[in-house]
């Protein structure tokens, strides 16, 4: 008697449960490697789900991948706990995400930096070139010995990516300028050694270069710190990193995951959330330069205004910028 | 003129390269010496940097730093001393263990005291890490090319581990070859029944051996996190515990030879920094992975080809047990 009372209670307030919609919408959000706190790309998507929960109030489910085997794992168990959108964060994850899609066609997949074609996935990819052709500007303009670095993480497109732009960016302000570039490896493990990135660049200052562009998760730590110890310029990448050291960055490529893990999660939520292609770049405010109140003292008014000027060329078509295209 | 600049260079980058494979090697050579494999140099090398980098950046002090390496260096090798030595277990899987173990813990206490993800927090210039030291006149002898710009470039302008690190390998010869515990260390790898008989504790022995090499680790760790980069980041030692004992084994676990194995590791590895994307005469631009490629087809070369047969020290790797 006293079983079925409780059940009937139960049963009642699983329904109230059911019919707020809130309270129902479970996101969830696996990070790649590097973790969330590498104060870049993945630190990034962290800000943008945690500005989520600071808004509405819901919780998120979160996971960092620290070995290749848990991807999938990992999401099917995300799934399976009936998780409503599961937004993946970085190219690696893709053939996970088109597998555990395949099997929950019901739950919603955003992946960040990787196109899978599914009903049920949504894939959102910037136009690092952009940004990236910003900096190279910037780093054309601000430099004094007319030689610029860029360091890359591994060696894989999307990191062509940012240099080819980079390099564009450079020869527009100054076409005899010269970039050297570096890779710091060819596995994951290239995303997490700063000190190879300090060798790196110290390398490429031994060479001439005066401001130098880490695109190479935590291993830009230590290229930003050797530009600090040397007394010169680094631009950071994905996250604002203008405060890391302030007066030797010279500026950030920033590219807003945060934008992006955060409108999922909303459109998800208020049922606006479409599968498909999304490319976000200057005109969308999906990547742009950051000018703060740490790096205003290297970026002077002179280079904004043609820093500006060249980003709204790009905005209206007027100024190309190629995309790298793996052969 | 831009050649000799360039040499002089790549020449400085292969000593900050070598300075934590070396102290590494010598760790290694004085452990295995006394017969106690030293697979454990990956580990006590990464705890030393998390234990110096996490010390450094609540201290404020790089010297309580580098205290702080030097300690943690040592605990770490009592333990795997005690397991290997004390407990004769098998110093692969310990070495091994060890390393597991560090990998793990390090990234773990550093998000639980410093809440930065397994990072510690970022070290400041002054104080809190050990800087370039600049020689007196260095900024004179920079005007004349030879050979004013080599003790400008080259020797001056490291910090004060490189120092300390060339400083120790004479030491380290010295200690091995000239002194009476140097004798009964190298005794005790080779024959340790021998060492026994003459009424000396091969345990005590081996114990001191791997304690010295913990404290040789802990300056390597404290390098590489307080000295070339400005903080802890997971597994920032990145194989070089493993490719120190390479180079001791190239170097057939002697002071110099070593040294000299490890010079040439670090060359490669600032050569090939300093080759990617540089357009050579003849060959054109090298493919980046070749490039990267080339430290290690070049220790697989001369390990096959150019040493000749290495002899480990006979007793290594067995543990010691007295005769009931």
């Amino acid at each position: 008697m006293i079983s079925s009372r409780l059940l009937a209670v139960l049963l009642v307030s699983l329904s109230a449960v059911t019919l707020t919609p809130a309270a129902d919408f479970k996101p969830a959000i696996v990070y790649d490697f590097g973790g969330k706190f590498d104060r870049s790309f993945n630190q990034s998507a962290s800000v943008g789900a945690e500005k989520f929960k600071k808004d509405t109030g819901i919780p998120f489910r979160e996971f960092e991948i620290t070995n290749a085997a848990q991807r999938e794992q990992i999401m099917a168990q995300l799934a399976k706990r009936g998780s409503s959108i599961i937004v993946a964060v970085g190219f690696t994850q893709a053939s996970a995400v088109e597998r555990v899609a395949r099997q929950f066609p019901e739950v919603k997949f955003t992946i960040i930096d990787a196109v899978v074609d599914l009903p049920n996935v949504q894939s959102i990819n910037f136009r690092e070139q952009e940004s990236s052709f910003l900096c190279g500007m910037a780093a054309a303009l601000a430099s004094k010995t007319g030689k610029v670095g860029f360091i890359g993480g591994m060696d894989i497109p999307l990191i062509r990516k940012f240099a080819l732009g980079y390099v564009e960016g450079a020869k527009y302000v100054n076409p005899n300028v010269e970039v050297f570039q570096n890779m710091t490896g060819t596995t994951p493990a290239a995303w997490g050694d700063p000190t190879k990135g300090a060798e790196l660049a110290k390398s490429q200052f031994g060479r001439g270069a005066d401001v130098v562009f880490h695109a190479a998760g935590a291993t830009g730590i230590g290229v930003m710190q050797a530009a600090q110890d040397a007394g010169l310029l680094s631009i950071g990448c994905d996250s604002n990193q203008d405060y890391l050291h302030p007066g030797s960055v010279l500026t950030s490529a920033v590219k807003r995951v945060d934008v992006a893990v955060y409108k999922a999660f909303q459109d998800a939520k208020a049922g606006t959330w479409k599968s498909g292609q999304l490319v976000l770049g200057l005109a969308e405010d999906g990547v742009d330069y950051s000018y703060d109140e740490y790096n205003r003292t290297v970026l002077t008014p002179a280079m904004k205004r043609r820093l500006d000027q060249a980003r709204a060329d790009i905005v209206s078509g007027k100024l190309k910028v190629s995309e790298y295209k793996a052969q | 003129m831009e050649t000799y600049t360039l040499i002089i260079l790549l020449l400085a980058a292969t000593i900050r390269v070598a300075t934590p494979l070396l102290l590494a090697a010598l760790a290694g050579m004085f452990s295995e010496r006394s017969g106690v494999i030293a697979l454990g140099l990956e580990g006590m090398m990464l705890g030393a940097a998390f234990a110096s980098a996490a010390v450094a950046a609540v201290s404020g002090s790089a010297w309580l730093g580098l205290g702080a390496g030097i300690a943690t260096g040592m605990a770490l090798a009592l333990l795997l001393a005690f397991a290997c030595v004390t407990h004769r277990g098998n110093q692969v899987v310990a070495g091994m263990a060890l390393n597991i173990m560090v990998a793990g813990l390090g990234p773990a206490l550093a998000l639980a005291w410093f809440d930065l993800g397994g990072q510690t927090p970022q070290l400041e210039g002054h104080g809190q890490r050990f800087l370039a030291i600049t020689w007196p006149w260095a900024a004179a002898a920079d005007k004349v090319p030879f050979p004013g710009r080599l003790y400008s470039q080259l020797l001056s302008g490291h910090n004060l581990i490189v120092y300390l690190a060339a400083v120790l390998v004479p030491l380290s010869a010295w200690v091995l070859y000239r002194t009476r515990f140097g004798l009964r260390l190298r005794a005790v790898g080779e024959n340790p029944s021998a060492v026994d008989t003459a009424g000396i504790s091969v345990t005590r022995l081996r114990y001191q051996a791997v304690m010295i090499s913990g404290v040789l680790c802990g300056v390597a760790g404290t390098y590489l996190s307080t000295a070339a980069s400005a903080g802890f980041v997971r597994d920032m030692t990145a194989g070089k515990g493993y490719l120190a004992l390479a180079a001791l084994i190239f170097g057939k676990w002697k002071p110099y030879p070593t040294l000299g194995a490890c010079l040439l590791f670090a060359f490669t590895d600032a050569l090939a920094t300093r080759l990617q994307g540089v357009d050579l005469p003849l060959v054109g631009v090298i493919p980046v992975q070749f490039i990267l490629a080339l430290p290690y087809v070049l220790t697989v070369l001369l390990l096959a080809g150019f040493v000749g047969t290495a002899v480990p020290p006979s007793a290594i790797g067995v543990p010691y047990a007295k005769e009931k």
